[in-house]
């Protein structure tokens, strides 16, 4: 068994299972701040039950992004020796300041939030759910850094066979990372705009707290909107970047096979990777993917045949994923930009409030997708142009790597389910008399 | 001279992270020994309650230096202990979870899954990071290519084990003083009980643990050379001491704060003793990762200094704070508020 491959499948399972709780952590924190600074504002007691029914979901589900947390930053020790003592100089720099500047805080004050109800004044209560939302927020600026790094490393110099730091403010501030990281945090918002109101959606069906719900499915409506129009013009800045600096990973995206000045956007596409061509390329926009990578209408496309095959990324996997993450982007605005003209008579749109249910996991689903994209669309390399994948794993058996991965999967599994099966009941449940 | 502060910054924030969440992992094993009732079980995690999270982030922040600071080590580290390492994660894990899940559902049988959860989520990491702490003062079996040339049994030996029974008793103690600090009543007779009684216990591992390291490692050598450092190992000494005399005086929160001191210069013991060692080879010395040798560039350690001289004060502010907001006993009103675990 090969330990690599079996590496990377356990870090893809890690990874993707973390980032289910993540996204929702970073915009849902955000959303309890708001509604409980409404609680402080105005005195109403049902911004604090609602403060408090949000708060309870966001607690189960931060728990889960905590503990699966640890095992990521472990992993590149256990799994990626190699790695590891390649770039910690940067890369390992940045996951400890992300621990010291952003993640102590976010747990000490969670902790302080939950059980602080009756200690603390409401005005430094709902301060402590702002230092969370901060913190969260902050940490995904360190961790994206951090993969921005992989994707375009800057600031750096090998010597003696290992990436060391030389410009550690390129490091953190190059424009990468900043596009990255708002694509990313956008998503978050999304999803939990989503959350919010797919389940305000529920209980408006049934009736239930019609109030309490309305109010929430506005708050979380406003947040989405915003940010759903936002993340097609980050996605957009961020697929320019992606353009001028990992050119493969855009021929991928597109899978764009013959260096072209002036490509063409097919809205159909079916790519054949054996045959190094696509099957099937319908409705033809003229140079529109020029104009979209490169801001020209004839700018050149590099395509994937002008790299070696062992350098180029699976397309496939990459294109698709692509694809669907793109369409569902505009799915969100489109929904959203309906919600907008519900908003004063959500009880009576029964069929948009039963679709807005069912869209709960469609952003959980797009922000998946932009990972796969960013991450398998930077193979072969885990440290793009400086260390390719296949020699940066541990020296350790492929056997001992298989036996931890069967655990990941059983435990992982038994976490989740158990996770949004509690979710889901206090979900259904709705909020308690205080 | 940066690589020799970098050394014991890392070995302070180990021993921070074993002072801070040692009380959790202590309560966690005491839990099915002590309580019987829900309502007994129930002050026990909410003893801990408001706290675990942010002392879990101490084992985050000493990796995440590790990485930072001495990346061949952490490469070398973590890889050659593959297989504790994860075991120790995948038991956090579930602690994690113990705490979220077991009240949400009122079922027995839910809870109790929850509860032995919960004693196994604290149980294996205090063994096994006493198991490789140990080890790696006797020396790891890696070869030149880093490759560990044993498994988990090879680190179960006499002295490891020993060392992680000496973890585990460590943290009974201070995980019952903390108990007898938050309970009342019946509790906390039990709890101090309890204290006294393993108090005991650790006070001869400890003597056996420092004698056996004199023959099992080279620990004592820097002491030998610069005997001023014998100071270290007498606080330790005189600090478990005191932590028996304030248990017998009733003050439990000084009897914490000694049994505080107690697990951090112990670990410091460890840590001086290794210097320059991190992570020695017991095949081949010349093998062995030193604070020198495993260490990141000049720049990484100098801008990692000022964030971690800056940001770590600052940490320790807040957590202080939020130790004394909740330092209060676990009473009735807080069991009954549906803000609790």
């Amino acid at each position: 068994m090969d330990p690599v491959f079996l590496s990377r499948l356990q870090f893809a399972v890690a990874t993707l299972f973390h980032f289910i709780f993540v996204p929702l952590t970073l915009g849902l924190s955000i959303l309890v701040a708001i509604m409980e600074t409404r609680y402080v504002r105005t005195g109403n007691p049902e911004y604090k039950k609602m403060t408090k029914f949000w708060g309870h979901m966001f607690l189960i589900n931060f728990v889960v992004g905590v503990v699966t947390g640890i095992t990521l930053e472990f992993q590149f020790g256990t799994n990626w020796a190699r790695y590891s003592k390649y770039v910690g100089d940067i890369f390992g720099s940045i996951l400890a300041i992300e621990a010291t500047m952003a993640f102590f805080l976010e747990s000490t004050f969670i902790g302080v939030w939950f059980f602080g109800w009756n200690k603390l004044k409401p005005r430094t209560h709902a301060a402590c759910m702002w230092l969370v939302a901060i913190a969260s927020n902050l940490s995904a600026y360190w961790i994206i850094t951090a993969n921005a790094w992989m994707q375009h490393p800057v600031g750096y110099e090998i010597r003696g066979g290992r990436a060391e730091l030389t410009d550690f403010l390129a490091v953190i501030t190059q424009p990468y990372a900043i596009t990255n990281y708002l694509h990313t945090v956008f998503a978050g918002y999304i999803v939990a705009g989503f959350f919010v109101m797919g389940i305000s959606a529920y209980h408006l069906l049934k009736k239930n707290e019609i109030s309490l719900f309305t109010k929430s499915f506005r708050i979380a409506l406003v947040f989405s909107l915003i940010f759903s129009i936002g993340e097609v013009f980050m996605g957009d800045i961020n697929g320019k970047e992606v353009a001028r600096l990992q050119p493969e990973k855009l021929a991928a995206i597109e899978s764009q096979w013959e260096t072209q000045k002036g490509a063409d956007f097919s809205l159909l596409l079916i790519p054949d990777e054996k045959h190094e061509r696509n099957i099937v390329e319908l409705f033809n926009i003229p140079k529109f993917l020029s104009f979209l990578a490169k801001g020209e209408w004839n700018a050149e496309i590099r395509g994937l045949k002008s790299w070696p095959p062992a350098d180029r990324p699976p397309v496939t996997a990459v294109f698709t994923s692509f694809r669907i993450m793109v369409g569902l982007g505009f799915l969100f605005i489109l929904l959203t930009i309906i919600g907008w003209f519900k908003r004063n008579r959500l009880e009576s749109s029964p069929i948009y409030l039963r679709i807005m249910l069912y869209s709960i996991p469609l952003p959980y689903i797009a922000t998946l997708l932009g990972w796969i994209v960013t991450e398998v669309g930077r193979q072969p390399w885990i440290v793009y142009g400086v260390l390719k994948t296949a020699d940066a794993s541990s020296p350790i058996a492929g056997s001992q790597v298989a036996t931890s991965l069967v655990a990941f999967i059983i435990l992982y599994s038994g976490l989740g389910v158990i996770a949004i099966w509690l979710m889901a009941r206090h979900a259904k449940h709705g909020p308690e008399t205080i | 001279m940066l690589e020799t502060i970098w050394f014991l910054l890392w070995g302070l924030i180990w021993g921070i992270y074993f002072m801070l969440d040692g009380f959790d992992f202590g309560l966690g094993i005491l839990l099915p020994f002590v309580a019987r009732s829900d309502k007994e079980k129930r002050v026990i995690y909410n003893a801990m309650g408001p706290f675990w999270d942010g002392n879990e982030v101490w084992l985050i922040t000493a990796g995440g230096v590790t990485f930072a600071a001495f990346p061949t080590t952490y490469a070398v580290m973590f890889s050659t202990l593959y297989t504790p390492l994860l075991m120790i994660l995948f038991a956090l894990i579930i602690r994690a979870a113990s705490f979220e899940f077991r009240n949400k559902i009122a079922s027995q049988s839910w809870k109790s899954f929850w509860d032995a959860s919960l004693f196994i989520g604290s149980f294996t990491p205090a063994l096994l990071f006493g198991v490789a702490f140990a080890n790696i003062f006797q020396g790891i079996p890696f070869d030149k290519n880093y490759v560990f040339q044993g498994n988990l049994f090879t680190l179960l030996n006499p002295y490891g084990l020993l060392g992680g029974v000496l973890f585990v008793a460590l943290f009974l103690v201070h995980g019952s003083i903390w108990l007898a600090i938050k309970s009342d009543g019946n509790l906390h007779i039990k709890a101090k009980a309890a204290a006294s009684s393993i108090w005991m216990f650790l006070l001869v591992i400890a003597v056996v643990f420092l004698g056996y390291s004199w023959f099992a490692t080279p620990l004592y050598k820097n002491y030998l050379s610069n005997p001023i450092l014998f100071i270290l190992p007498l606080i330790t000494v005189l600090a478990l001491l005191a932590t028996r005399l304030f248990i017998f005086q009733n003050a439990f929160w000084k009897a914490w704060i000694a049994s505080s001191l107690t697990i951090l210069t112990a670990v410091l013991f460890g840590v001086v003793g290794l210097f320059p060692n991190m992570y020695p080879s017991s095949i081949d010395s010349t093998l062995s990762l030193t604070a020198f040798n495993s260490s990141s560039s000049p720049l990484t350690l100098k801008i990692m200094l000022g964030v971690v001289l800056i940001m770590v004060p600052i940490v320790i502010v807040y957590q202080t704070w939020a130790y004394h907001l909740f330092s209060g006993k676990i009473d009735e009103a807080m069991l009954s508020s549906k803000e609790s675990y």
